[in-house]
């Protein structure tokens, strides 16, 4: 646990500025909604007679009426660039950070055992990812509130654990990579969330595009899908939960044998 | 027992040579000096020992343990002190000591309070703001806090003034009393004299010496100093020579009988003949 401990202390500040950014920004939309919502027939028309644009995003079958429907294109794009932003950057730098800052030999010099430190350090990740959610998911639900709407618990629930789902696999991805680095990958981490993300567009552009989404995780977080099909695709879903294996399973693999410098 | 025994152990990066064929062996209860310029392999050596890197081929043993095995018991028993502390910021003192002993499992409160008053180190410093001497003052409490059967000591008096190197000093002859066997790195000659009884000299990644201090001082070379006028011309065996207007003095290591029939033959006012100190011997192994 002292690993762990020191590993969140050395994180707070970074959770905390991420959290209140996503955070803000989501409580933000929400409070804007009541206001929108009485222009809601005319944004409908403009997003529904935006072309290629207009599916690329899903809002071909979303409808921004209604409280989930503009929650999960407004908000659902808020998490989802933020937060796989703030997963890949804390995981990305995790194991490199030690090499980078040159403090792992005084990490090491202890009776720790890498696997260990692997450990300890995924579990560091994670529980800052699952913080800045729990976090984010209150506010969300707190916003909700105020502006007197009904929360729709399920699709909410849906929404949120699907992206809490793609940070987790962009974390463990960009985790394995940390662990051949020894310089900082923060440009790879947000490289790849933002290649990602930007796949699961190309994918809704194209039919021929489509074996995409068995690449990005953003895929089985398109908020259209989850609110007509009121589940998480298992197709698009086992690919990730695969990714995230293969990743930290790389990362034991290379920081476990690698030369400390 | 041997604290340390090294047999044959070889690392490169990449094509870039470490060490070579490396065979060592301490002694548990020795105070031992590894002595070579910067780049020799010194730090390829401790860090392979310490598990930081791979060696390439080889074996080494810590406190009786296999490196490939047993690394984490023998880091459990083992004091390092690294060459360049580094150390996360925003930390205190306190903080990073507490971490230390923390990755431990152990309390070493008290040893850390006794060792910092020693070494007068301010356990509420910021590690961002502490001097190169301090941040290394903060390493040896580190290493020393948690009484470690073996301190392995990267060129450990770097940064540390004078009168901070003499209790440092005291203090791993405190423990070496006690029975901690040290191993420390050093380019400083004058310290391994001082300190150690049995140093090793690495060249080029290759032990080119290994014995007591007072039997590697004990080489063929002499130092000769002459007052007055002396031609060394045709002298085979003379090297380090410094000349002024009126003496010279050299390391000599050729027939003793062809300089005394120079010296008898040579107007000479004054003679003394030496053994070298350790930082010429150094020199005479690395000149070979």
């Amino acid at each position: 646990m002292t690993l762990l401990k020191h590993e969140m202390r050395q994180g707070w500040k970074t959770l905390a500025v991420w959290t209140v950014s996503i955070g803000f920004f989501i409580v933000i939309c929400v409070l804007m909604y009541p206001e929108m919502g009485e222009e809601m027939e005319g944004v409908n028309e403009i997003f529904s007679s935006m072309g290629a644009f207009t599916s690329a995003f899903g809002m071909d079958r979303l409808n921004f009426g209604t409280l989930s429907g503009f929650y999960a294109i407004e908000c659902g794009n808020i998490l989802g660039i933020g937060g796989s932003f703030f997963a890949a950057f804390i995981a990305v730098a995790s194991l490199a950070k030690e090499e980078k800052e040159r403090t792992a030999e005084f990490l090491l010099s202890h009776p720790v055992g890498r696997p260990w430190l692997v450990t300890q350090k995924l579990l560091a990740v994670m529980l800052q990812i699952f913080i800045m959610n729990a976090v984010v998911f209150a506010l969300s639900v707190s916003s909700i509130l105020i502006i007197g709407e009904d929360i729709p618990w399920n699709q909410l629930c849906l929404l949120h654990l699907a992206h809490f789902l793609v940070q987790i696999e962009l974390a463990g991805i960009c985790f394995g990579i940390s662990s051949f680095l020894r310089r900082s990958g923060i440009g790879i981490g947000l490289g790849i969330a933002a290649v990602m993300y930007f796949l699961n567009i190309t994918a809704n552009l194209s039919k021929s595009a489509e074996f995409l989404k068995y690449i990005t995780p953003f895929a089985y977080a398109e908020g259209a899908d989850i609110l007509a099909a009121g589940s998480l695709e298992g197709k698009l879903l086992l690919p990730g939960i695969l990714y995230t294996l293969i990743g930290i399973c790389t990362a034991y693999w290379k920081y476990c044998s690698k030369d400390i410098q | 027992m041997n604290a340390i025994e090294i047999t044959d152990l070889t690392k490169y990066y990449g094509k870039a040579r470490g060490i070579v064929a490396l065979n060592l062996t301490v002694k548990e209860g020795e105070f031992f000096g590894f002595i070579g310029p910067n780049g020799a392999g010194k730090s390829t050596t401790i860090r392979t020992l310490l598990g930081l890197i791979n060696a390439t081929s080889g074996q080494a043993k810590v406190l009786g343990l296999d490196i490939q095995k047993g690394m984490q018991d023998i880091l459990a028993n083992v004091g390092y002190l690294p060459s360049e502390a580094v150390f996360y910021s925003g930390m205190k003192v306190k903080d990073i000591l507490n971490l230390s002993a923390g990755l431990r499992k152990k309390d070493c409160s008290e040893e850390a309070g006794r060792l910092c008053e020693r070494l007068r180190l301010d356990l509420s410093r910021k590690a961002d703001e502490l001097s190169f001497g301090n941040r290394k003052k903060a390493a040896i409490v580190a290493a020393l806090q948690h009484n470690p059967r073996l301190l392995i000591l990267d060129e450990p008096t770097g940064g540390l003034d004078p009168l901070m190197q003499h209790e440092f000093f005291q203090i791993l002859r405190e423990r070496n009393a006690k029975g901690t066997t040290i191993f420390f790195s050093s380019h400083v000659l004058s310290e391994v004299q001082r300190n150690c009884s049995r140093a090793a000299i690495i060249r080029e990644g290759r032990i080119i010496a290994c014995d007591s201090v007072e039997a590697l001082a004990q080489t063929n070379a002499k130092r000769v100093t002459v007052h007055g006028k002396l031609s060394l011309q045709d002298l085979n065996g003379v090297r380090d020579l410094k000349e002024t207007a009126d003496s010279c003095s050299f390391l000599y290591s050729g027939d003793l009988k062809h300089l005394l029939q120079r010296l008898s033959e040579e107007d000479i006012a004054d003679l003394s003949v030496a053994e070298p100190d350790l930082e010429e011997i150094f020199l005479h192994y690395y000149k070979k």
